[in-house]
């Protein structure tokens, strides 16, 4: 089609490249670039490891109707043994006053890595949930949650 | 001394991996409000919150303000036999507030 565009592209040829563009440009987005701030709290959690993704999975409904409280559930996959198990759990997110949300410390004890709670947002934003494991990898999974009543910063 | 809330299987057996859920009257408030008057509201948040079994730390959490009020927490523990499993919380202001539950096993 970009050989019929020509110096003067028509209404017609205009809006169908408009589209094309839109359609090109959405798979980029959704590749979620974090803020500056997010992945320095990211970096000083790693501690040097770089997270790769898998493993942990971030439950939340994509479209939140009352950031006040958001239940989310965190899920590693783990067999919990004492060899093989998940020590620490962290949420981040972008949009609230701090990037931390919450912290799970598990063990073998726990048996399954699951842990769940409810939390704030502000808004439509990235959440990322991070795992460390007892080899010291790091795995992640970040995700965009549509909030549309924000939970009340101003009072 | 807050309302608590725990939930756990009445009578789990041994091995088995139980869910463990526990609430807490708190208003987390997240210092980044305002009163009636605009005056701005200290922090008031629970920032630790440990279980342990027989005095051994099973399962803990750093909490911020981006938890909601009435903090929820659940996880799983795989019951390890009959005794005594505590739950502490803690935060600003000195709040510190344990709670036991006599475990029995099927």
């Amino acid at each position: 089609m970009s050989a019929a565009l020509t110096a003067h592209p028509t209404r017609r040829q205009m809006l169908a490249a408009g589209g094309l563009l839109a359609l090109s440009v959405r798979p980029a987005a959704a590749q979620a670039v974090l803020e500056p701030e997010l992945r320095e709290a990211i970096a000083r959690w790693c501690q040097g490891a770089v997270p790769q993704t898998g493993r942990i999975t971030l439950d939340i409904a994509p479209l939140v109707e009352n950031g006040n409280a958001v239940p989310v559930t965190l899920r590693v996959a783990s067999p919990m043994t004492p060899t093989d198990h998940v020590r620490e759990i962290a949420v981040f997110n972008e949009r609230n006053p701090l990037r931390d949300v919450v912290r799970f410390h598990l063990g073998p004890a726990n048996g399954r890595a699951e842990a769940s709670t409810r939390i704030r947002l502000a808004t439509t934003q990235h959440l990322v949930a991070l795992a460390r494991m007892a080899d010291g990898s790091v795995w992640q999974h970040s995700l965009e949650v549509i909030v549309t009543l924000a939970a009340c910063i101003e009072g | 001394m807050a309302r608590t809330l725990i939930h756990l299987p009445p009578e789990p057996k041994r091995g088995e991996v139980i869910d463990i859920q526990v609430t807490i009257a708190h208003p987390m408030e997240t210092g980044f409000r305002s009163n009636d008057q605009g005056v701005p509201m200290q922090r008031d948040i629970l920032t630790h919150f440990e279980c342990r079994f027989e005095g051994r730390t099973v399962f803990r959490a750093e909490l911020h303000p981006a938890i909601a009020a009435n903090p929820y927490i659940a996880f799983a523990w795989r019951v390890e036999g009959p005794g005594t499993l505590s739950f502490t919380w803690e935060g600003d202001k000195g709040f510190q507030q344990t709670e036991t539950v006599a475990l029995k096993v099927a």
